[in-house]
């Protein structure tokens, strides 16, 4: 999805008078195709080339690339900066923003300056403490939440103004999504936490890893009994896991992440535990897809970026949209139906 | 430890009674407040708002009371201060991801809340903290606004 190579046949796709946005993310979902989004790590690095060779090994097999916020708290190159890079190269971006390192202002101005470069979507996130990184020192500002945030952005959006009352003289134009874990306590209180997210501005969220299938499935169920999955966009996280001690580590550090037991069992039992790591996130892939209301699937593949178009091919997640498959698409034919998403 | 705020939580329903008719009293003592000077009583009303709700809830003095829309469980003792639900990071045991000895305040405000009437409240969107008014008394903030509230009510009839 470089400007170079010719568009996904989705992203050819009209904007109609409801998009929020002029990005292909939010048509490939509005038309009800299956998205792919995938995170991408930003360097330790003022190389602007090491951010074009990370992103393009997601190139022909994501719908927008992910560029993560000081994630776990650790410094890397700015999400700002990552989509400066990437835009002007023609991808297709989600914009994380978290509040633990920038007050109102800053963020504001972060959101303007974001939507002039090209920056279609905008992922709204409270961000981890500043505990879990490398600087646990920092001061943590947290002045926003992930529930403010959305709806300062979507005043910047629907309403032309900042959160003070001042008016823009032009509105950026985004599509607003936010994070879900549905695997985190209080469980019973997170379909509620999803549905104030809609109400907050939410277009789109982006799931925590899904590694338990039946609490996702049970989770699903309640969202659909709410009639959420009409209102907003779900994409399950998945990720191919290095082996069965990376998924001890990553379930013990990293803030947030349930990883079951069977799935652990499965990886020590293998010959080859890095290629059952991806061929499990190849599996929940095509098993997610089945699940009523998901509604694409979001890949956290940290350090194995370069497996990443291999897993979308092989799960067949892109269907007929797959241009290593070859096939031609049968454009719009799923899509009206779904399209009544307001 | 963190025996007082749980206890809070625990006795929430009987809590969102209480001060519920002390915000009615706060409201209805609005024109002696307004004589004595609401810039004169600030600084009394503070220190034993402080003190009182200190000994209750480990209140943070953010100036804007929200504990009866959070089960009566104060969220500005979450580090990351949320006002609005649970991060991703509560721990499998509900305590918190920065200070794992913690009760995640959020798994506790869901439990107040189902003990609450007007437990729905959790639902309603925050807005972010002015924090112009931190240390301020939010029991005064709160009669003032109400009166005003009234009184641009009944001028629109």
């Amino acid at each position: 999805m470089t400007a170079s190579s010719p568009p996904a046949p989705a992203s050819v796709q009209p904007i109609r008078g409801h998009h929020t946005a002029t990005g292909p993310l939010e048509r490939v979902l509005r038309n009800g195709h299956f998205a792919v989004t995938a995170e991408l790590a930003p360097p330790d690095s003022a190389d602007a080339d090491e951010v074009y060779r990370r992103a393009k090994r997601f190139d022909g097999c994501v719908d927008a690339i992910n560029a993560t916020d000081g994630s776990g708290a650790n410094c890397h190159m700015s999400s700002v900066g990552v989509c400066a890079l990437l835009t002007r190269a023609g991808y297709s971006t989600i914009m994380q923003i978290s509040c633990r390192d920038r007050n109102r202002i800053a963020i504001q101005g972060d959101i303007l300056g974001a939507a002039a470069m090209g920056v279609a979507n905008i992922l709204c996130l409270t961000g981890d403490g500043v505990q879990a990184g490398d600087h646990p020192d920092a001061k943590p500002v947290f002045d926003l939440d992930c529930m403010s945030l959305l709806e300062t952005a979507r005043t910047m959006r629907d309403r032309g103004q900042f959160m003070s009352g001042r008016k823009l003289s032009r509105a950026p134009r985004m599509f607003l999504g936010a994070a879900a874990n549905p695997f985190a306590e209080p469980r019973d209180f997170r379909v509620e936490r999803l549905r104030k997210k809609v109400a907050a501005g939410a277009g789109f969220v982006q799931t925590q890893y899904c590694f338990d299938l039946p609490v996702f499935a049970e989770y699903m169920r309640r969202v659909r009994d709410k009639g959420l999955h009409r209102r907003v966009f779900i994409l399950a996280g998945v990720g191919p896991l290095a082996s069965a001690r990376a998924a001890v580590w990553i379930r013990n550090n990293v803030p947030g992440v349930h990883i079951p037991e069977t799935v652990i069992n499965r990886l020590r039992g293998a010959r080859d535990q890095k290629a059952e790591g991806a061929a499990i996130c190849v599996e929940l892939m095509q098993q997610l897809k089945e699940i009523e209301g998901v509604a694409g699937v979001h890949i956290m593949a940290y350090r194995q970026e370069h497996k990443v178009a291999e897993m979308v091919a092989a799960s067949g997640v892109l269907g007929a949209r797959d241009r290593h498959a070859g096939a031609d698409i049968n454009r719009g034919q799923q899509g009206e139906n779904r399209d009544e998403f307001a | 430890m963190y025996a007082r705020r749980k206890w809070s939580v625990r006795h929430a329903r009987k809590l969102e009674w209480l001060y519920a008719h002390f915000e009615r009293v706060m409201v209805a003592l609005h024109p002696l407040w307004q004589t004595l000077g609401y810039r004169r009583i600030e600084r009394p009303v503070a220190f034993v708002e402080r003190n009182l709700k200190g000994l209750l809830f480990d209140c943070r003095m953010c100036g804007h009371c929200v504990l009866s829309s959070t089960g009566m469980s104060c969220p500005m003792n979450c580090p990351k201060q949320l006002r609005n639900g649970p991060c991703g990071g509560v721990r499998a045991d509900g305590n918190c991801e920065v200070e794992p000895d913690m009760p995640c305040v959020w798994v506790e405000a869901h439990k107040g809340r189902l003990a609450m009437r007007g437990g729905g409240k959790i639902m309603s969107v925050q807005a972010p903290v002015d924090w112009s008014s931190q240390g301020k008394s939010a029991w005064l903030r709160e009669a003032q606004t109400q009166h005003r509230h009234r009184q641009q009510q009944e001028a629109g009839q």
